[in-house]
């Protein structure tokens, strides 16, 4: 019965196919630094997950930011390990993302065929980080209030159009709620849909390429 | 390789999915949790509320009182007025008659009104009698009653108000 649910499924949908292309590609002898990517990749689903659930009681408000996360350590069943995950997992994610590019560098993976891949990783490790920066905004305490203010006037010291970098970043020349809702808003919607599509094109590129060998002793 | 050996590719995959199952359930258990915590508690809390000494109370004139409660809901926290009228009918201490003020029809505050011989309310003309029964206006049904009251030692008048029932 359920092997002619999954027949008639995969006559439609191709699922056999998808599951040899996907999963089942040929690899060559790899380690455990190839498995990095993989790692990336659970940690950003991770993250998206504990992340929808944190915004079911996490306002990006001035007055209630604050609030509205003690509520979640102290309110609500399980609030400290869904954020905790989060917290954690967003270092991490930088940490094993950097640690990615790093093998890719050193097994020099970023050759021909596969610049276009090592350029969008370069993108994917830029919009990591700012995932890490507008989300540490959000709990609206002074530790992150200070960083914030400190890491935007580092932009603005940009020549010539620094100033209006900063103003850009802020919602205006200082911090203020409209800075927390638009880094919120960057941290929930832009750069995540950023990352998933630029991780959807990095992973085609991989499964177009295959993965590269190690460079053996002659070259 | 016989038939009852696991291939190194059914280890991994036995492997990939039990340790996929136990991240799932680890995380997905307590996330459900979190999800329908509001769900699970029990709503607000329970309280007798002092409105006056009964011998304040002259028989037969409604006698106003009001308090406000603190509700906490998650992070924030509400301060609510609520008001209403005792009204002594005879010189038995148990013989009281205690309503809300807030108007049935859409919650406006009504007022004792001595030559009306009625409660008004001022947002859409209704008139309810010193019983509480509506003698015009739009208003579905009677002023609401605090039913459950107590005299303490000391002779002042409690209500017991409940968040649950939000009478009042
Ligand atoms: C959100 C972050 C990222 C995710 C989810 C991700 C995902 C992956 C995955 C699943 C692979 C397969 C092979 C492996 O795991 O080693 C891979 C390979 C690759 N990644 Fe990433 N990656 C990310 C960031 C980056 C960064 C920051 C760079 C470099 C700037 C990069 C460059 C590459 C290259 C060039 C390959 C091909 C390596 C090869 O064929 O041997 N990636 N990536
Ligand atoms: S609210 Fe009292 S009459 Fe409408």
């Amino acid at each position: 019965m359920w092997k002619k649910i999954y027949e008639w499924l995969d006559e439609r949908l191709g699922l056999n196919a998808m599951y040899t292309n996907l999963l089942d590609r040929p690899e060559p002898r790899g380690n455990w630094w190839n498995t990095l990517g993989s790692a990336s990749l659970f940690l950003f689903v991770l993250q998206g997950l504990t992340g929808i659930f944190l915004t079911v009681y996490y306002t990006p408000s001035p007055d209630h930011a604050y609030d509205s996360i003690t509520y979640i350590m102290e309110g609500v069943a399980f609030g400290w390990l869904i954020r905790g995950i989060h917290h954690w997992g967003a270092t991490l994610m930088v940490v094993v993302v950097f640690i990615h590019m790093l093998r890719v560098f050193v097994t020099a993976s970023f050759k021909y065929p596969r610049e276009l891949t090592w350029l969008i990783g370069i993108g994917l490790f830029l919009t990591t980080l700012g995932m890490g920066f507008t989300g540490y905004l959000l709990p609206w305490n002074q530790r992150a209030f200070w960083a914030t203010t400190v890491g935007t006037q580092i932009a603005g010291t940009a020549p010539l159009v620094g100033e209006f970098i900063l103003k850009a970043l802020r919602g205006g020349p200082d911090l203020s709620a409209l800075t927390l809702q638009r880094f919120f808003s960057g941290h929930i919607w832009m750069l995540p849909a950023a990352l998933a599509g630029l991780i959807g094109v990095h992973l085609y590129l991989i499964i177009r390429h295959g993965e590269s060998y190690y460079p053996n002793k002659e070259d | 390789m016989s038939d009852h050996e696991l291939s190194r590719r059914d280890f991994i995959k036995v492997t990939t999915g039990i340790v996929g199952g136990l991240i799932g359930a680890v995380i997905g258990l307590p996330a459900i949790y979190y999800l329908i915590d509001p769900a699970l508690r029990e709503g607000g809390k329970d309280a007798w509320i002092p409105i006056g000494k009964l011998e304040n109370m002259e028989i037969g004139k409604p006698y106003p009182f009001s308090f406000t409660r603190v509700m906490v809901n998650g992070w924030e926290r509400t301060a609510s007025s609520f008001g209403g009228y005792a009204l002594r009918k005879s010189e038995d201490p148990n013989d009281i008659l205690i309503l809300s003020s807030r108007c049935t029809h859409l919650a406006c505050t009504v007022n004792w009104n001595e030559e009306a011989d009625a409660y008004l309310c001022p947002c859409h003309d209704a008139k309810f009698s010193r019983e509480g029964e509506v003698l015009d206006g739009p208003p579905p049904r009677a002023l609401d009653r605090y039913t459950e009251f107590r005299l303490t030692e000391d002779g002042s008048l409690e209500i017991f108000f409940s968040e649950n029932k939000k009478t009042g």
